[in-house]
């Protein structure tokens, strides 16, 4: 069997300890894997990528053809997140996304991190994400973002690392659901024994915590899913988060606004909406507050919602704690609100609004990867070991032209996994992103989405830049031996990505 | 229920009657094609006839054969209501309805779609066709057994329903008005063998073939007009599709069966009267092509009448 053969390299790898033995926890899929007899893992890996296909489970992409769908592409050999490693994580996201509440609440309100001089005042208010129209909004049960995906990868040094806080609409989460599906139907055997914590009750937390949002009189809120429409790249997405809730999914045609309460078209005419989980960015979501060229959006929401007559997930407006330069400031905000050291640290991060760290970005664009402050899923980036001198001259230029919209962070050696290719198993980089749910309390679902760069030695996880998933086992018990943490990140893995 | 989803689910429904209806009649027509001395247009070209879509025809392919025809039908993607199209129409139609049908709906409906969309090059031999219509009136057949052995019988459904009988009737119709024209002129016929095997493919385009026997036996112009006009048991009779998808507009609406509301139970329910007291002597007295011609058009308003009852809701005062 091929795992025998496989070569961690010099990287931090999911799977294997550095001199190749399976890590601790992962004995047992191991083991599973190499008594498969041969050929077997590539019959089920196809098997998998059919189910997908029949399932309707796609993705659309973007400037291919207008509404081109893909099969995302789905590795067989999950990933397995230690019970001890969960806890640290899941602990360091519910004060992540705490503090990140209060940070968007304050500067809403008061401004108190502003007046302090912690967060730099006109990088805030000079944020595009930065919404005028939310100042002094009090959203319902006082919750701006209800839904998080944050980005965390390792590094060579074997610690995750928050790499980006989604607190906009972030996807991925069907995913993570559907991924489950399909490795207990293709490969129901690699479960036995292993006692992974399910993701089934995602939807049903989620549900509550959108009706948890209605106006309090409601006795049976209405919760529908606002979606762009079948072209949207995350519209499976939308249609499955709608049917796992059993709500409606709508477009923003389906909804009127009338006497300043928010309605349904129905057969039977008009019914009132309470809660709108929308997956339509602020800029779309309602012409008469935001732009005006918006055919997506529902005139009025904005003032509805305003009043309190409609709950809208995510609020408006919580775009400005996930600005990529704010996600510097990010550890001194949770000690600004909270008093506490983040326990899941960030990723090294120059800021080209300021000059040392800008003059020193410029010097250094072959080695640093380059983000724009308002851009997502992989758009808008540069990486600089993998970059042309002209790319870089470009990104030189605009970075001047920008400073503002701009930081760098180090290439990281990102961790990784084993990955079917063709009849081989190979290497390649992930991240993950778990999924966080604000409502009433803070709940953590124990897994995540696990995104591979399916292309030899790139790092780029997007599924829009040809990434792939895995399936994500977060382990109900560590094995008692395990009792160490990894840290035995030896150091000839300090080294740049190269290919 | 949200207006764009009855909507949806109502020409889903219709979309993969209508691949299902040409994928038979095809069919049937392949088969018959076989039976006779020899081919010639005159046999293709009423199937073009059928679906409404001769003029874009004759522009795109001038006289037809059975090549043309087959591939203007079934797989021509320009044609918007070749099964091709139908098929992808249908799937595009439950794609932004997932959360309102059972997976196991579209599961069948997209696997059903993938296995005709992934090929490549349109089969077009003899023995390689026979394959593809099955396939097709097989998957529509399985689509159908899901549907009714998965989806709740609630307002989705009747919609659903009532977009499946209102296609049904229309194709009916069609096929009789087509084939009816077709037979009519050749009088020395009547009687003969030729005759009996084009009356018994007319039954065999409406899968009414058995059934029909049960009833008369005999092959009888005038009885088949009957039986696929008139018959209110039979599946595919224009009268039984009609008082089911009444059945359905009222179950939507909650208005008695024989009373009206809106215009699109006003008119289907004269459309239903007119059926229930008619007689095939009258038919055939007043002219076959006229009633068939009225009855579809009549059709037609019942489904203006249903696009402005329920999926164009506008409040007060908002224009279109």
């Amino acid at each position: 069997m091929q795992l025998y053969s496989y070569r961690t390299d010099s990287f931090y790898d999911e799977m294997f300890l550095a001199d190749g033995r399976p890590r601790p926890g992962v004995e047992l899929l191991f083991k599973r894997l190499t008594a498969l007899e041969d050929g077997e893992l590539e019959r089920r890996q196809a098997a998998a990528e059919r189910t997908l296909l029949q399932m309707g489970i796609t993705f659309n992409v973007y400037g291919e053809g207008a509404g081109t769908e893909k099969i995302w592409p789905f590795d067989l050999i999950p990933r397995v997140v230690p019970a001890a490693e969960w806890d640290r994580i899941e602990r360091g996201l519910r004060q992540r996304v705490h503090a990140l509440n209060l940070f968007i609440d304050d500067i809403y309100h008061e401004q108190r991190i502003l007046k302090d001089k912690v967060v730099p005042e006109e990088l805030v208010l000079s944020a595009r994400s930065f919404r005028p129209q939310c100042v002094g909004l009090n959203p319902p049960r006082g919750v701006w973002c209800h839904i998080t995906g944050t980005d965390l990868v390792r590094n060579s040094d074997g610690q995750l690392h928050v790499l980006e806080d989604n607190l906009r609409c972030p996807s991925g989460v069907s995913y993570v659901l559907e991924n489950r599906q399909v490795m207990k139907r293709t490969f129901p055997q690699v479960f036995e024994a292993t006692r992974v914590r399910p993701v089934t009750e995602y939807s049903s937390q989620l549900l509550a915590m959108l009706e948890h949002l209605a106006p309090e009189h409601v006795a049976n809120p209405r919760v529908v899913v606002l979606t762009p429409g079948i072209h949207n790249s995350a519209y499976f997405e939308h249609s499955f988060l709608a049917q796992q809730m059993g709500v409606e999914l709508v477009e923003g045609r389906d909804l009127v606004v009338n006497e300043g309460y928010v309605y349904l078209r129905t057969t039977k005419g008009f019914e009132r909406v309470d809660v709108i989980y929308r997956r339509i960015d602020d800029d779309f979501l309602d012409p008469a507050a935001f732009r005006e060229d918006s055919q997506l959006g529902v005139p009025g929401l904005m003032e509805a919602y305003r009043h309190g007559r409609v709950a809208l997930a995510n609020a408006p407006g919580t775009g400005i704690a996930d600005d990529k330069v704010i996600y510097a400031y990010v550890p001194r905000i949770i000690r600004y609100y909270l008093g506490e050291d983040s326990i899941l640290s960030n990723v090294p991060t120059y800021v080209c609004g300021e000059e040392q760290d800008r003059r020193y970005v410029l010097e250094h664009l072959s080695e640093l990867v380059v983000k724009a402050a308002n851009e997502s899923g992989g758009y808008g980036m540069l990486v600089g070991p993998h970059s042309t001198a002209e790319q870089q001259r470009e990104f030189a230029e605009r970075i001047r032209a920008n400073p503002r919209n701009y930081i760098a962070q180090p290439t990281l050696a990102l961790s990784r996994v084993p990955v079917i290719v063709g009849d081989q198993i190979e290497g390649r980089h992930v991240d993950l992103r778990p999924f966080i749910l604000y409502g009433r309390d803070i709940f953590v679902l124990p897994g995540g989405l696990t995104r591979v760069a399916l292309r030899k030695g790139s790092l780029v996880v997007n599924s829009s830049q040809g990434g792939g998933s895995k399936d994500t086992w977060v382990l109900a018990e560590d094995p008692l031996e395990a009792a160490e943490p990894e840290s035995n990140a030896t150091a000839f893995l300090e080294r740049q990505v190269t290919c | 229920m949200l207006s764009r989803v009855a909507e949806a689910l109502f020409w889903m429904s219709r979309y993969i009657e209508r691949a299902e209806s040409v994928a038979r009649f095809i069919d049937v027509n392949i088969n018959l094609v076989l039976d006779l001395a020899q081919e010639s247009a005159a046999q293709w070209e009423p199937l073009v006839n059928t679906t409404g879509d001769h003029l874009a025809f004759k522009e795109q392919y001038g006289t037809a054969s059975r090549e043309n025809v087959i591939r203007f039908l079934a797989f021509d993607r320009e044609n918007p209501n070749s099964i091709v199209s139908c098929l992808c129409a249908a799937r595009e139609n439950a794609r932004c309805i997932r959360e309102a049908i059972s997976s196991d709906m579209w599961e069948q409906l997209n696997t059903l779609y993938l296995q005709v969309n992934q090929q490549v090059q349109p089969p077009m031999a003899l023995g390689e066709l026979e394959g593809f219509f099955a396939e097709i009136k097989r998957g529509a057949h399985m689509f159908r057994g899901v549907t009714d052995a998965t989806m709740s019988r609630n307002e989705g459904w009747h919609f659903y329903r009532m977009g499946q009988m209102l296609e049904r009737a229309d194709k009916t119709a069609r096929i009789l008005d087509v084939k009816y024209f077709m037979l009519l002129p050749s009088v020395t016929d009547i009687g003969s063998p030729v005759d009996d095997i084009q009356w018994s493919a007319v039954l065999r385009s409406c899968s009414g073939l058995q059934m029909y026997r049960k009833c008369w036996r005999r092959i009888l112009p005038e009885r088949i007009v009957e039986f696929l006009a008139l018959d209110r048991e039979f599946p595919r009779a224009m009268h039984y599709c009609v008082i089911k998808a009444d059945e359905s507009l009222h179950a939507i609406s909650g208005t008695p069966v024989g009373t009206f509301h809106n215009p699109a139970e006003q008119r289907l329910g004269q459309l239903r009267a007119e059926l229930s007291y008619a007689n095939v002597q009258d038919i055939m007295l007043e002219g076959l092509h006229e009633f068939l011609d009225s009855f579809e058009s009549k059709l037609n308003r019942v489904g203006e009448g249903i696009f402005k009852t329920f999926f164009a809701l506008r409040p007060v005062g908002e224009t279109v």
